[in-house]
């Protein structure tokens, strides 16, 4: 471990996330040589896509999407890397704060890249707060965090092409996956499909999930209408093209495709445009020093991630010149997003899941019923407490975006929960709490 | 439980009970493992993960003396005391 | 829409909320007119505390006045309220402010305000938390806080039940000479006219010595049992808070729902539509607070926000007639605008209905104050 000086703490190029599109950017800026700092507040790097595989702390490198050489690119640079530190301020232009259990640190930077990824969208429906009912992104980052789930019944439900995905891990850690409810009709998914068959790589991809999940029932316009169980999941309640079906199971895995993470560039000033975050064709904000790279300027799958987030650690380390290079690449990648975008579009019927006492904020657990009285995020929030627990909204604030056509507040610091002491800067050391930064792969 | 523990068994105690988890497992997996709940809500209910990656908050527990802690972002360490909440 | 009225309220909070149900309950045809939503300015933005407070003697007849209505409202108020009858304690560090803790227990009760003398012992005992050893304070026991949002709901709905309309999303343009003008041009009839939008009443009644008073506010996650009362720094209102600089004080409160909402901080000459956290203020109330109770820096924090306060030269609110025959004032209530709205909002009505008050209305009438401000050095105190 090299002396950590104050300089330790001073970034050309700050990247905010580690998942493809900020592996991508930190390599990038890194080889251009700025002097790179890459920040994520999970254990590993490799995002959610490339999330670790219980005892390892390198990505996942299993599916040859890329994963293995990108992260041999970033570790053979001098990039600083910190795992585990959650960004949660800017106390001043230039300078985030981030805390760890113990700890807090002020990292300076000239450029930032966000590169904060998506999570999922989650849809109340009567049921959906018993234990066992969870995100598809969810059961698939508990199975590889060590949850066994063989012989498992599990039933997949939502929206997007992640359900494909973790079906294969599924299978692949011998759980019985029952089957798979995309609440897309097979005529919105029809052009998808076709888009897919355009791009070989993508073929290959879709094939795999396909062999995969060969023998799993893939309904299209089905959706769960209901979880039942006693303190834990017993069974789904799905209505599939309009005939409703109890299935018994051990999980129900359900996301709606996936929506960007845009509260740290919200909080930064960064201009927001149709819930993406807004930047130029070389990955730069409204905020000329801070870059936007990934799912957080719109939902476009592992491809476009990589090629923006190169292209925003080169612009970010002055290469304008080899970061348009990848504009046909990333147009190309685009025409994906959009065709994912049109495929996965949310049926209205999804808006009447919701019954009047299931609940929408799980934090403070606020009905439904109670939430309608109210014509504004802001009103219903004020008087029904929705959005003031630890989730500051991310979960209820997204459904009710989609239910009641609400926009949530403005976004404040801190970003999440944290101890008061960080927010007083009481600023510890760096290397005493980067414990498992700098490691070797 | 066995006195001597292949390296990548580690022991820890979730409300009090000792339980051997495979080492690298989160925090939230080796509750779930435990046959607990992380928490109750504010009406009762029991709760696990939703989201598994830090955004919901569903998985909080206190761990080693700290409430409120997010299980699925933290790895288990050997002799770490977890509170379900 | 009917656009003629007795009254008409402009502000939701929760001072307008009083008035417009005392003005419904007296058989006017009231209106209240607010730009957002019912509570979302200072009322949102306050701690909900309602307090005895002893700044000046006309601050402690109306707090004790509006604390003794609070009281006996309070067995009705629904369960959002989460009225807490936590009780306050001063807290003294030395012995100079264990000298002001009998001096103000003499004042209390005087005018008949139940408090009693902790001493350093029966403090720890009633707060384990506190940092010891500290001198001990003077228990307020019928101190209490609240939820302010839905408090100024409750009030809103029983002015309803009285017949009140409720106008939401909408901008006042002018108020004045008996006719309030709504962004939307529609005209409203009014025989008199309420300004209770706080730090905004100057905008709408021009000249008023009103100025916004910025403050942050911290809140916690859970901790059922870690806090019993609420608790403030004696020097509350000797040092901190009386001088015209920012400044900080030791003041958090338990909420019905275990979390912990740790104030306080004001600042002047802040412009008043920029609600952005000031990080070395949030710092300063930190560090204030970590020295009566060292453990609260290891608590999770979940949101810190800020605030207007409507601040008046004398820290007194304006309650009552203004130039125009048809506009009165009931704002500048700056920190004590939950616990003196009921008190306000009587004395108000028992004016307009020449019924006789409880307490006398002259130390807060705006006729006090010259009517503008001369300059900042007008608030020192």
């Amino acid at each position: 471990m090299t002396t950590q000086s104050h300089l330790a703490h001073r970034f050309q190029t700050l990247i905010v996330g580690s998942g493809p599109a900020g592996i991508a950017a930190a390599t990038c800026a890194a080889e251009a040589g700025h002097r790179v700092g890459i920040i994520d507040d999970n254990p590993n790097p490799g995002g959610q896509i490339w999330r670790s595989l219980r005892g390892q702390s390198t990505p996942d490198t299993s599916h040859g999407d890329g994963a293995s050489e990108w992260y041999r690119r970033l570790t053979a640079t001098s990039a600083t890397r910190l795992q585990g530190w959650s960004v949660f301020d800017q106390p001043e232009a230039g300078i985030v704060r981030a805390e760890r259990q113990g700890g807090t640190v002020h990292l300076h930077y000239d450029n930032l890249i966000i590169a904060t990824g998506a999570r999922e969208r989650f849809l109340p429906f009567p049921g959906w707060t018993l234990p066992n009912v969870m995100g598809v992104g969810a059961i698939q980052a508990m199975v590889k965090g060590g949850l066994p789930v063989a012989g498992k019944r599990i039933v997949l439900a939502g929206s997007g092409p992640l359900l494909l995905a973790v079906a294969a891990t599924l299978r692949a850690a011998e759980a019985i996956v029952v089957c798979i409810c995309e609440q897309a009709s097979l005529r919105q998914l029809a052009p998808f499909a076709l888009g897919l068959a355009a791009d070989p790589a993508k073929i290959m991809q879709g094939l795999r999930y396909k062999a995969a999940t060969l023998d799993v029932p893939f309904h299209t316009s089905a959706w769960p209408v209901e979880a039942d169980g006693d303190g834990i999941l017993r069974s789904v309640t799905i209505l599939h093209h309009g005939e409703k079906q109890q299935i018994s199971c051990d999980y129900l895995a359900c996301g709606f495709h996936l929506v960007p993470n845009t509260e740290l560039a919200a909080m930064l000033g960064c201009r927001i445009e149709a819930d993406n975050v807004a930047v130029d064709e070389l990955q730069r904000t409204s905020i000329s020093n801070i870059f936007c790279a990934g799912e957080p300027t719109g939902i476009g799958g592992l491809e476009l991630s990589l090629i923006e987030g190169q292209i925003a650690g080169l612009a970010g380390a002055g290469q304008d010149k080899e970061a348009r290079l990848l504009l046909d690449k990333k147009r190309r990648a685009s025409h994906f997003a959009d065709r994912l975008a049109a495929a996965f579009a949310l049926r209205s019927e999804l808006k009447e899941l919701p019954q009047e006492t299931t609940l929408v904020c799980r934090c403070e657990d606020v009905p439904y019923g109670s939430l309608k009285q109210h014509h504004s995020w802001r009103a219903a929030k004020l008087h029904t407490r929705c959005g003031m627990g630890p989730c500051q909204g991310r979960i209820c604030g997204t459904a009710t975006h989609f239910l009641l056509g609400w926009n949530a507040d403005s976004v404040r610091p801190p970003l999440l929960p944290v101890r008061i002491a960080s927010l007083a800067s009481l600023e510890a050391p760096l290397n005493s709490a980067t414990s498992n930064t700098q490691e070797t792969p | 439980m066995s006195e001597q523990m292949r390296p990548e068994q580690i022991q820890i105690t979730i409300d009090q009970q000792s339980i051997t988890v495979a080492a690298g497992s989160t925090v939230a997996v080796a509750i779930a493992l435990a046959g607990l709940n992380c928490r109750t809500s504010v009406t009762g209910e029991p709760r696990g993960p939703l989201c598994a990656m830090g955004i919901c908050f569903e998985c909080r527990a206190t761990v080693n003396g700290i409430a409120h802690s997010r299980t699925c972002q933290l790895l288990c360490e050997p002799a770490m005391d977890i509170r379900t909440q | 829409m009917t656009t003629s009225y007795d009254a008409v309220i402009l502000g939701a909070g929760i001072v307008g909320a009083a008035c417009a149900l005392e003005c419904a309950r007296a058989g006017m045809r009231v209106a209240i007119v607010e730009r957002d939503t019912i509570g979302s300015g200072a009322t949102a933005a306050g701690m909900g505390h309602v307090v005895a407070m002893d700044d000046s003697p006309a601050q402690l007849a109306l707090t004790g006045y509006s604390r003794s209505l609070w009281t006996r409202l309070s067995p009705e108020l629904p369960a959002s309220v989460e009225y807490h009858a936590c009780g306050t304690i001063w807290v003294a560090r030395d012995e100079e402010e264990m000298d002001e803790v009998h001096r103000k227990l003499a004042y209390y009760t005087a005018e008949g305000i139940e408090a009693e003398v902790l001493d350093s012992n029966a403090l720890a005992e009633a707060e384990p938390n506190l940092a010891r050893p500290l001198a001990g304070g003077l228990l307020v026991p019928h101190d209490a806080v609240l939820y302010p949002p839905c408090a100024a709901g409750y009030l809103v709905e029983q002015a309803q039940r009285h017949g009140a309309t409720l106008l939401l999303g909408h901008t006042v343009i002018s108020a004045a000479h008996g006719q309030v003008t709504l962004k939307d041009g529609t005209a409203l009839q009014a025989k008199i006219i309420v300004n209770a939008t706080g730090s905004l009443a100057p905008a709408l009644t021009p000249g008023l010595q009103v100025k916004p008073r910025k403050g942050h506010l911290i809140i916690t996650d859970r901790y059922p049992g870690y806090l019993h009362h609420q608790l403030v720094e004696l020097g509350y209102l000797k040092s901190a808070h009386s001088s015209t600089g920012d400044s900080v004080a030791f003041n958090v409160q338990p909420r019905k729902t275990g979390q912990l909402l740790i104030g306080s901080s004001r600042q002047f000459d802040s412009d008043s539509e920029d609600t952005s956290v000031d990080h070395k203020i949030v710092a300063a109330m930190i560090e204030r607070a970590a020295l009566y109770m060292p453990g609260l820096p290891s608590l999770s924090a979940l949101r810190i926000w800020s605030g207007f306060r409507a601040a008046t030269p004398d820290k007194l609110p304006l309650i009552g007639p203004t130039e125009d025959p048809t506009v009165f004032l009931a704002t500048g209530h700056e920190g004590l605008g939950i616990t003196t709205s009921l008190g306000t909002a009587r004395l108000l009505a028992d004016h307009l209905l020449s019924r006789p008050t409880t307490i006398p209305l002259a130390p807060y009438l705006p006729s006090r104050l010259p009517s503008s401000y001369l300059s900042d050095e007008a608030i020192h105190v």
